[in-house]
Protein backbone atom coordinates (compact mmCIF):
# COMPACT_ATOMS: atom_id res chain seq x y z
CA UNK A 1 0.00 0.00 0.00
CA UNK A 2 1.16 3.51 -0.75
CA UNK A 3 1.32 5.79 2.24
CA UNK A 4 2.15 9.42 2.73
CA UNK A 5 2.81 11.14 5.99
CA UNK A 6 4.80 13.96 7.48
CA UNK A 7 7.60 12.79 9.73
CA UNK A 8 9.42 15.44 11.72
CA UNK A 9 8.24 18.08 9.30
CA UNK A 10 9.26 16.25 6.15
CA UNK A 11 6.87 14.64 3.66
CA UNK A 12 7.54 10.97 3.23
CA UNK A 13 5.96 8.53 0.83
CA UNK A 14 6.51 4.80 0.65
CA UNK A 15 5.10 1.53 -0.57
CA UNK A 16 4.58 -0.74 2.46
CA UNK A 17 2.98 -3.99 3.47
CA UNK A 18 -0.37 -3.35 5.17
CA UNK A 19 0.73 -5.25 8.26
CA UNK A 20 3.82 -3.09 8.84
CA UNK A 21 3.80 -1.35 12.21
CA UNK A 22 4.58 2.34 12.49
CA UNK A 23 7.58 1.64 14.72
CA UNK A 24 9.14 -0.57 12.04
CA UNK A 25 8.32 1.90 9.31
CA UNK A 26 10.15 4.62 11.23
CA UNK A 27 13.13 2.46 12.07
CA UNK A 28 13.54 0.19 9.07
CA UNK A 29 12.22 2.29 6.20
CA UNK A 30 13.19 5.76 7.32
CA UNK A 31 16.24 4.82 9.37
CA UNK A 32 14.93 6.76 12.37
CA UNK A 33 16.25 4.32 14.92
CA UNK A 34 15.87 6.73 17.83
CA UNK A 35 12.42 5.27 18.39
CA UNK A 36 12.95 1.94 20.11
CA UNK A 37 10.99 -1.28 19.94
CA UNK A 38 10.61 -3.31 23.11
CA UNK A 39 7.65 -5.27 24.35
CA UNK A 40 5.58 -4.97 21.17
CA UNK A 41 2.44 -5.12 23.30
CA UNK A 42 1.81 -1.50 24.33
CA UNK A 43 3.25 -2.04 27.79
CA UNK A 44 6.76 -0.60 27.91
CA UNK A 45 6.38 2.71 26.08
CA UNK A 46 9.84 2.86 24.55
CA UNK A 47 8.19 3.23 21.13
CA UNK A 48 6.27 6.40 21.99
CA UNK A 49 6.06 8.95 19.17
CA UNK A 50 3.57 11.70 18.54
CA UNK A 51 0.82 11.25 15.97
CA UNK A 52 -1.13 14.40 15.14
CA UNK A 53 0.22 15.99 18.31
CA UNK A 54 -0.58 13.18 20.76
CA UNK A 55 1.83 10.61 22.18
CA UNK A 56 1.00 7.09 21.00
CA UNK A 57 2.70 3.72 21.24
CA UNK A 58 3.94 3.15 17.71
CA UNK A 59 4.11 -0.63 18.14
CA UNK A 60 0.31 -0.61 18.26
CA UNK A 61 -0.28 1.64 15.27
CA UNK A 62 -0.10 0.20 11.77
CA UNK A 63 2.01 2.36 9.49
CA UNK A 64 -0.96 2.76 7.14
CA UNK A 65 -3.02 4.15 10.04
CA UNK A 66 -0.59 7.07 10.08
CA UNK A 67 -1.33 7.79 6.41
CA UNK A 68 -2.06 11.48 5.98
CA UNK A 69 -1.00 12.22 9.53
CA UNK A 70 1.87 14.02 11.14
CA UNK A 71 4.38 11.98 13.13
CA UNK A 72 7.04 13.34 15.43
CA UNK A 73 9.92 11.26 16.74
CA UNK A 74 12.71 11.77 19.24
CA UNK A 75 15.00 12.86 16.39
CA UNK A 76 12.99 16.10 16.18
CA UNK A 77 13.85 17.23 19.69
CA UNK A 78 17.26 18.56 18.79
CA UNK A 79 17.03 21.57 16.48
CA UNK A 80 20.02 23.02 14.65
CA UNK A 81 22.48 21.45 17.02
CA UNK A 82 20.63 22.64 20.12
CA UNK A 83 19.19 20.09 22.47
CA UNK A 84 15.64 20.33 23.76
CA UNK A 85 15.43 21.22 27.48
CA UNK A 86 14.07 17.72 28.07
CA UNK A 87 17.21 16.22 26.56
CA UNK A 88 19.32 18.57 28.64
CA UNK A 89 17.38 17.59 31.74
CA UNK A 90 18.05 13.89 31.15
CA UNK A 91 21.74 14.68 30.72
CA UNK A 92 21.98 16.90 33.81
CA UNK A 93 19.99 14.69 36.14
CA UNK A 94 21.29 11.35 34.95
CA UNK A 95 17.83 10.39 33.64
CA UNK A 96 19.17 7.40 31.77
CA UNK A 97 21.52 4.55 32.20
CA UNK A 98 21.22 2.13 29.28
CA UNK A 99 19.03 4.57 27.37
CA UNK A 100 16.58 2.02 26.08
CA UNK A 101 13.48 3.67 27.52
CA UNK A 102 14.75 7.20 26.97
CA UNK A 103 13.28 8.11 23.56
CA UNK A 104 9.78 7.22 24.73
CA UNK A 105 10.28 8.95 28.07
CA UNK A 106 11.47 12.12 26.40
CA UNK A 107 8.64 12.25 23.88
CA UNK A 108 6.10 11.91 26.67
CA UNK A 109 7.96 14.47 28.75
CA UNK A 110 7.97 16.96 25.87
CA UNK A 111 4.22 16.52 25.46
CA UNK A 112 3.63 16.89 29.18
CA UNK A 113 5.60 20.13 29.39
CA UNK A 114 3.87 21.55 26.31
CA UNK A 115 0.53 20.98 28.03
CA UNK A 116 1.51 21.54 31.63
CA UNK A 117 4.66 23.67 31.94
CA UNK A 118 4.84 23.29 35.72
CA UNK A 119 3.84 19.72 36.56
CA UNK A 120 3.99 18.35 40.09
CA UNK A 121 6.01 15.21 40.72
CA UNK A 122 2.74 13.29 40.91
CA UNK A 123 1.72 14.61 37.49
CA UNK A 124 5.09 13.65 36.03
CA UNK A 125 4.78 10.15 37.47
CA UNK A 126 1.26 9.83 36.12
CA UNK A 127 2.38 10.99 32.66
CA UNK A 128 5.13 8.36 32.40
CA UNK A 129 3.13 5.63 34.13
CA UNK A 130 2.72 3.72 30.87
CA UNK A 131 6.46 3.50 30.39
CA UNK A 132 8.98 1.17 31.90
CA UNK A 133 12.57 1.85 32.84
CA UNK A 134 14.58 -1.09 34.13
CA UNK A 135 17.58 1.01 35.16
CA UNK A 136 16.97 4.33 36.87
CA UNK A 137 14.29 3.57 39.41
CA UNK A 138 12.39 6.52 37.89
CA UNK A 139 13.60 9.04 40.45
CA UNK A 140 16.12 10.53 38.08
CA UNK A 141 13.65 10.55 35.22
CA UNK A 142 11.22 12.58 37.31
CA UNK A 143 14.07 14.91 38.29
CA UNK A 144 15.11 15.25 34.66
CA UNK A 145 11.64 16.32 33.60
CA UNK A 146 11.37 18.71 36.50
CA UNK A 147 14.78 20.12 35.54
CA UNK A 148 13.48 20.76 32.03
CA UNK A 149 10.36 22.44 33.40
CA UNK A 150 12.44 24.78 35.56
CA UNK A 151 14.83 25.47 32.76
CA UNK A 152 11.99 26.47 30.48
CA UNK A 153 10.41 28.62 33.16
CA UNK A 154 13.63 30.46 33.92
CA UNK A 155 14.74 30.93 30.35
CA UNK A 156 11.81 30.53 28.02
CA UNK A 157 13.64 32.04 25.04
CA UNK A 158 16.73 29.91 25.10
CA UNK A 159 16.89 26.44 26.41
CA UNK A 160 19.64 24.74 24.54
CA UNK A 161 22.93 25.07 26.35
CA UNK A 162 24.33 21.66 25.75
CA UNK A 163 25.63 20.78 22.32
CA UNK A 164 24.68 17.31 21.13
CA UNK A 165 27.39 14.88 22.10
CA UNK A 166 28.80 17.14 24.77
CA UNK A 167 29.66 15.32 27.96
CA UNK A 168 27.85 16.72 30.96
CA UNK A 169 29.18 16.28 34.43
CA UNK A 170 26.50 14.60 36.42
CA UNK A 171 25.84 17.11 39.11
CA UNK A 172 22.37 17.11 40.55
CA UNK A 173 22.10 20.85 40.45
CA UNK A 174 18.69 22.36 39.91
CA UNK A 175 18.08 24.33 36.80
CA UNK A 176 17.72 28.01 37.45
CA UNK A 177 17.82 27.44 41.19
CA UNK B 1 -5.54 -9.91 19.44
CA UNK B 2 -3.82 -9.79 16.05
CA UNK B 3 -0.38 -9.70 17.65
CA UNK B 4 -1.21 -12.79 19.67
CA UNK B 5 -2.49 -14.40 16.46
CA UNK B 6 -5.84 -14.86 18.17
CA UNK B 7 -7.44 -12.90 15.36
CA UNK B 8 -6.27 -13.12 11.77
CA UNK B 9 -8.62 -10.93 9.78
CA UNK B 10 -8.33 -10.93 6.01
CA UNK B 11 -9.69 -7.43 5.78
CA UNK B 12 -9.18 -4.68 8.30
CA UNK B 13 -11.10 -1.41 8.22
CA UNK B 14 -9.62 1.56 10.03
CA UNK B 15 -12.49 3.45 11.65
CA UNK B 16 -10.29 6.07 13.29
CA UNK B 17 -11.46 8.63 10.75
CA UNK B 18 -15.06 8.37 11.97
CA UNK B 19 -14.50 11.42 14.13
CA UNK B 20 -18.24 12.14 14.09
CA UNK B 21 -18.53 9.21 16.49
CA UNK B 22 -16.29 10.92 19.05
CA UNK B 23 -18.51 12.92 21.37
CA UNK B 24 -19.93 13.07 24.88
CA UNK B 25 -23.18 14.95 25.19
CA UNK B 26 -26.19 15.27 27.38
CA UNK B 27 -29.40 14.83 25.41
CA UNK B 28 -32.61 14.98 27.33
CA UNK B 29 -32.34 12.39 30.06
CA UNK B 30 -29.40 10.55 28.53
CA UNK B 31 -25.67 10.90 28.55
CA UNK B 32 -24.56 9.86 25.08
CA UNK B 33 -21.04 8.68 24.44
CA UNK B 34 -19.92 8.09 20.86
CA UNK B 35 -18.14 4.81 20.12
CA UNK B 36 -14.95 6.55 18.94
CA UNK B 37 -14.61 8.59 22.13
CA UNK B 38 -11.07 7.99 23.40
CA UNK B 39 -10.50 6.92 26.98
CA UNK B 40 -8.57 10.16 27.51
CA UNK B 41 -11.60 12.22 26.46
CA UNK B 42 -13.99 10.37 28.73
CA UNK B 43 -11.51 10.81 31.58
CA UNK B 44 -11.39 14.55 30.95
CA UNK B 45 -15.14 15.00 30.41
CA UNK B 46 -16.72 17.33 32.94
CA UNK B 47 -20.28 16.50 31.95
CA UNK B 48 -19.64 12.77 32.36
CA UNK B 49 -17.96 13.23 35.75
CA UNK B 50 -20.64 15.62 36.98
CA UNK B 51 -23.38 13.06 36.42
CA UNK B 52 -21.50 9.86 37.05
CA UNK B 53 -18.12 10.11 38.84
CA UNK B 54 -17.74 6.36 38.25
CA UNK B 55 -16.80 7.17 34.65
CA UNK B 56 -13.82 9.29 35.62
CA UNK B 57 -12.77 6.96 38.42
CA UNK B 58 -12.75 3.99 36.09
CA UNK B 59 -11.00 5.80 33.26
CA UNK B 60 -8.25 6.89 35.62
CA UNK B 61 -7.30 3.25 36.17
CA UNK B 62 -7.80 1.91 32.64
CA UNK B 63 -4.46 1.17 31.01
CA UNK B 64 -2.09 4.19 31.05
CA UNK B 65 -2.20 7.75 29.70
CA UNK B 66 -0.63 6.88 26.33
CA UNK B 67 -2.88 3.88 25.71
CA UNK B 68 -5.83 6.05 26.75
CA UNK B 69 -4.98 8.46 23.93
CA UNK B 70 -5.85 5.75 21.40
CA UNK B 71 -8.21 3.23 23.01
CA UNK B 72 -11.89 3.92 22.47
CA UNK B 73 -15.07 3.35 24.42
CA UNK B 74 -16.57 1.37 21.54
CA UNK B 75 -13.42 -0.71 21.11
CA UNK B 76 -13.39 -1.56 24.80
CA UNK B 77 -16.96 -2.82 24.78
CA UNK B 78 -16.56 -4.69 21.50
CA UNK B 79 -13.30 -6.26 22.59
CA UNK B 80 -15.46 -7.79 25.35
CA UNK B 81 -12.46 -8.93 27.32
CA UNK B 82 -13.72 -10.60 30.53
CA UNK B 83 -11.63 -8.04 32.48
CA UNK B 84 -12.76 -4.92 30.64
CA UNK B 85 -13.44 -2.10 33.10
CA UNK B 86 -16.00 -0.18 31.06
CA UNK B 87 -18.16 -3.28 30.73
CA UNK B 88 -18.64 -3.29 34.51
CA UNK B 89 -19.15 0.47 34.54
CA UNK B 90 -21.86 0.48 31.91
CA UNK B 91 -23.49 -2.58 33.48
CA UNK B 92 -23.71 -0.65 36.77
CA UNK B 93 -25.09 2.41 34.99
CA UNK B 94 -27.73 0.31 33.22
CA UNK B 95 -26.64 1.70 29.89
CA UNK B 96 -27.77 0.67 26.45
CA UNK B 97 -25.78 0.70 23.24
CA UNK B 98 -26.70 1.62 19.70
CA UNK B 99 -25.60 -0.80 17.01
CA UNK B 100 -25.78 0.30 13.37
CA UNK B 101 -25.64 -1.63 10.13
CA UNK B 102 -26.92 -1.36 6.60
CA UNK B 103 -30.28 -2.55 7.91
CA UNK B 104 -30.58 0.43 10.29
CA UNK B 105 -29.96 1.00 13.96
CA UNK B 106 -31.01 -0.94 17.01
CA UNK B 107 -30.72 -0.24 20.71
CA UNK B 108 -29.41 -3.10 22.83
CA UNK B 109 -29.55 -3.06 26.64
CA UNK B 110 -26.07 -3.60 28.07
CA UNK B 111 -27.31 -6.75 29.81
CA UNK B 112 -27.87 -8.30 26.37
CA UNK B 113 -24.76 -6.88 24.73
CA UNK B 114 -22.06 -9.26 25.94
CA UNK B 115 -22.88 -12.75 24.75
CA UNK B 116 -19.75 -14.39 26.19
CA UNK B 117 -16.01 -13.82 26.50
CA UNK B 118 -14.88 -11.76 23.49
CA UNK B 119 -18.29 -11.97 21.86
CA UNK B 120 -21.04 -9.39 21.61
CA UNK B 121 -24.40 -8.75 20.01
CA UNK B 122 -22.72 -6.79 17.21
CA UNK B 123 -23.39 -8.81 14.06
CA UNK B 124 -21.44 -9.06 10.81
CA UNK B 125 -21.60 -5.78 8.92
CA UNK B 126 -22.53 -3.84 12.05
CA UNK B 127 -20.70 -1.35 14.24
CA UNK B 128 -21.34 0.00 17.67
CA UNK B 129 -21.97 3.72 17.38
CA UNK B 130 -23.09 4.98 20.77
CA UNK B 131 -23.47 4.21 24.45
CA UNK B 132 -26.46 5.74 26.23
CA UNK B 133 -26.53 6.19 29.97
CA UNK B 134 -29.84 7.19 31.56
CA UNK B 135 -29.54 10.28 33.74
CA UNK B 136 -31.85 10.23 36.74
CA UNK B 137 -31.90 12.29 39.90
CA UNK B 138 -30.66 11.05 43.26
CA UNK B 139 -27.71 9.23 41.69
CA UNK B 140 -24.38 8.34 43.24
CA UNK B 141 -21.67 6.16 41.73
CA UNK B 142 -18.13 4.96 42.34
CA UNK B 143 -15.49 2.58 40.96
CA UNK B 144 -13.08 0.41 42.92
CA UNK B 145 -10.37 -1.60 41.20
CA UNK B 146 -7.42 -3.57 42.41
CA UNK B 147 -4.58 -3.92 39.91
CA UNK B 148 -1.15 -5.47 40.36
CA UNK B 149 0.57 -2.40 38.99
CA UNK B 150 -0.38 0.80 37.20
CA UNK B 151 -1.89 0.13 33.80
CA UNK B 152 -2.66 -3.51 34.41
CA UNK B 153 -5.96 -5.24 33.95
CA UNK B 154 -8.01 -5.71 37.10
CA UNK B 155 -7.44 -8.48 39.60
CA UNK B 156 -11.03 -7.61 40.44
CA UNK B 157 -13.09 -4.45 40.22
CA UNK B 158 -16.53 -3.24 41.19
CA UNK B 159 -18.56 -0.35 39.87
CA UNK B 160 -21.60 0.72 41.86
CA UNK B 161 -24.44 3.07 40.97
CA UNK B 162 -27.26 3.95 43.35
CA UNK B 163 -30.34 6.03 42.86
CA UNK B 164 -32.07 7.10 46.07
CA UNK B 165 -35.57 8.34 46.66
CA UNK B 166 -36.43 9.57 50.14
CA UNK B 167 -33.37 7.86 51.53
CA UNK B 168 -34.06 4.40 50.15
CA UNK B 169 -32.63 2.73 47.10
CA UNK B 170 -35.01 3.09 44.17
CA UNK B 171 -32.58 1.59 41.64
CA UNK B 172 -29.13 0.09 41.83
CA UNK B 173 -26.49 -1.30 39.51
CA UNK B 174 -23.51 -3.37 40.64
CA UNK B 175 -20.98 -4.14 37.94
CA UNK B 176 -18.11 -6.59 38.42
CA UNK B 177 -15.23 -7.33 36.11
CA UNK B 178 -12.50 -9.98 35.90
CA UNK B 179 -14.41 -12.32 38.20
CA UNK B 180 -16.71 -14.19 35.82
CA UNK B 181 -19.91 -12.39 36.77
CA UNK B 182 -22.61 -13.09 34.17
CA UNK B 183 -23.00 -9.96 32.02
CA UNK B 184 -20.52 -8.18 34.32
CA UNK B 185 -23.24 -7.80 36.91
CA UNK B 186 -24.34 -9.00 40.32
CA UNK B 187 -28.10 -9.28 40.04
CA UNK B 188 -28.35 -10.90 43.48
CA UNK B 189 -26.60 -8.01 45.22
CA UNK B 190 -28.69 -5.50 43.30
CA UNK B 191 -31.94 -7.22 44.28
CA UNK B 192 -30.96 -7.23 47.94
CA UNK B 193 -30.49 -3.46 48.00
CA UNK B 194 -33.59 -2.27 46.18
CA UNK B 195 -35.99 -0.62 48.64
CA UNK B 196 -33.39 -0.59 51.44
CA UNK B 197 -31.68 2.25 53.24
CA UNK B 198 -28.05 1.88 52.06
CA UNK B 199 -26.57 1.62 55.55
CA UNK B 200 -23.61 -0.51 56.64
CA UNK B 201 -25.60 -3.68 57.18
CA UNK B 202 -27.43 -3.46 53.83
CA UNK B 203 -24.12 -2.79 52.09
CA UNK B 204 -22.42 -5.70 53.86
CA UNK B 205 -25.26 -8.03 52.87
CA UNK B 206 -25.08 -6.93 49.22
CA UNK B 207 -21.28 -7.26 49.16
CA UNK B 208 -21.49 -10.79 50.56
CA UNK B 209 -23.98 -11.73 47.83
CA UNK B 210 -21.74 -10.25 45.14
CA UNK B 211 -18.81 -12.28 46.46
CA UNK B 212 -20.84 -15.48 46.66
CA UNK B 213 -22.40 -15.30 43.21
CA UNK B 214 -19.43 -14.39 41.02
CA UNK B 215 -17.20 -17.02 39.41
CA UNK B 216 -13.56 -15.98 39.59
CA UNK B 217 -10.87 -18.35 38.42
CA UNK B 218 -7.43 -18.83 39.86
CA UNK B 219 -4.73 -17.44 37.62
CA UNK B 220 -1.53 -15.41 37.74
CA UNK B 221 -3.46 -12.56 39.34
CA UNK B 222 -4.45 -14.62 42.33
CA UNK B 223 -6.37 -17.62 43.64
CA UNK B 224 -10.11 -17.87 43.44
CA UNK B 225 -10.83 -17.38 47.16
CA UNK B 226 -8.67 -14.27 47.28
CA UNK B 227 -10.58 -12.76 44.35
CA UNK B 228 -13.89 -13.62 45.98
CA UNK B 229 -12.74 -11.86 49.12
CA UNK B 230 -11.75 -8.87 47.00
CA UNK B 231 -15.17 -8.71 45.37
CA UNK B 232 -16.78 -8.41 48.79
CA UNK B 233 -14.40 -5.71 49.91
CA UNK B 234 -14.44 -3.70 46.67
CA UNK B 235 -18.24 -3.93 46.44
CA UNK B 236 -18.69 -2.54 49.95
CA UNK B 237 -16.24 0.28 49.29
CA UNK B 238 -17.88 1.20 45.99
CA UNK B 239 -21.38 1.08 47.48
CA UNK B 240 -20.36 3.14 50.49
CA UNK B 241 -18.85 5.86 48.35
CA UNK B 242 -21.72 5.78 45.85
CA UNK B 243 -24.25 6.17 48.67
CA UNK B 244 -22.33 9.11 50.13
CA UNK B 245 -22.49 10.83 46.75
CA UNK B 246 -26.23 10.44 46.23
CA UNK B 247 -27.93 13.78 45.98
CA UNK B 248 -30.99 13.66 48.18
CA UNK B 249 -29.56 10.61 49.85
CA UNK B 250 -30.49 11.98 53.25
CA UNK B 251 -34.08 11.08 54.08
C1 LIG C 1 -1.26 -2.08 27.79
C2 LIG C 1 -2.77 -2.09 27.82
C3 LIG C 1 -3.42 -2.06 29.03
C4 LIG C 1 -4.80 -2.06 29.07
N1 LIG C 1 -5.42 -2.03 30.29
C5 LIG C 1 -6.75 -2.02 30.34
C6 LIG C 1 -7.41 -1.99 31.59
O1 LIG C 1 -6.79 -1.93 32.65
N2 LIG C 1 -8.76 -2.02 31.60
C7 LIG C 1 -9.49 -2.05 30.45
O2 LIG C 1 -10.71 -2.06 30.53
N3 LIG C 1 -8.89 -2.06 29.25
C8 LIG C 1 -7.55 -2.05 29.17
N4 LIG C 1 -6.94 -2.08 27.95
C9 LIG C 1 -7.76 -2.11 26.71
C10 LIG C 1 -8.03 -0.72 26.24
O3 LIG C 1 -9.03 -0.25 27.10
C11 LIG C 1 -8.50 -0.56 24.79
O4 LIG C 1 -9.42 0.46 24.74
C12 LIG C 1 -9.20 -1.70 24.19
O5 LIG C 1 -8.24 -2.68 23.93
C13 LIG C 1 -9.87 -1.33 22.88
O6 LIG C 1 -8.96 -0.70 22.04
P1 LIG C 1 -9.43 0.06 20.74
O7 LIG C 1 -10.49 1.05 21.07
O8 LIG C 1 -8.23 0.53 20.03
O9 LIG C 1 -10.16 -1.06 19.91
P2 LIG C 1 -9.50 -2.10 18.91
O10 LIG C 1 -8.41 -2.82 19.56
O11 LIG C 1 -9.25 -1.41 17.63
O12 LIG C 1 -10.75 -3.06 18.72
C14 LIG C 1 -11.08 -4.07 19.65
C15 LIG C 1 -12.14 -4.98 19.00
O13 LIG C 1 -13.37 -4.30 18.90
C16 LIG C 1 -13.77 -4.14 17.56
N5 LIG C 1 -14.31 -2.78 17.48
C17 LIG C 1 -13.68 -1.62 17.82
N6 LIG C 1 -14.53 -0.59 17.70
C18 LIG C 1 -15.71 -1.08 17.26
C19 LIG C 1 -16.98 -0.49 16.96
N7 LIG C 1 -17.20 0.80 17.08
N8 LIG C 1 -17.98 -1.31 16.53
C20 LIG C 1 -17.76 -2.65 16.41
N9 LIG C 1 -16.58 -3.26 16.69
C21 LIG C 1 -15.57 -2.49 17.10
C22 LIG C 1 -12.54 -4.40 16.71
O14 LIG C 1 -12.87 -4.91 15.47
C23 LIG C 1 -11.79 -5.40 17.57
O15 LIG C 1 -12.31 -6.68 17.38
C24 LIG C 1 -5.56 -2.08 27.87
C25 LIG C 1 -4.89 -2.10 26.64
C26 LIG C 1 -3.52 -2.10 26.61
C27 LIG C 1 -2.86 -2.11 25.27
S1 LIG D 1 7.33 -1.57 22.15
FE1 LIG D 1 5.58 -0.33 22.10
S2 LIG D 1 5.00 -0.23 24.13
FE2 LIG D 1 6.68 -1.59 24.22
S1 LIG E 1 17.63 3.73 31.17
FE1 LIG E 1 17.67 1.60 30.85
S2 LIG E 1 15.58 1.16 30.66
FE2 LIG E 1 15.53 3.20 31.24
Amino acid sequence: MRLNMIVNGTDVSAEVEPRLLLVHFLRDHLGLTGTHWGCDTSNCGTCVVWMDGLPVKSCTVLAVMAHGREVRTVESLEVDGKLDPVQEGFAHEHGLQCGFCTPGMMMTARWLLDNNPDPSDAEIREAISGQLCRCTGYENIVRSIRWAARKQASAPQEGHDIAPGQVVSSTLQDAGA
Amino acid sequence: MMKLRLAQPEVLIDINDLSELAYISLEGTELRIGAMTRHADLLASEVAAAHYPILREAERVIADPIVRNRGTVGGSLCQADPSEDLSAVFAALQASVVVAGSGGRRVVPIAEFHTGPYTTAVGPGEVLVEVRVPVRSGAGSAYEKLERRVGDWAVAACGAALWLEGGTVSEVGIGLTAVGAPHFRSVEAEDSLRGQVPDESAIAAAAALAARHCNPSSDQRGPEDYKRHLVGELTSRALRRAAARCVGGEA
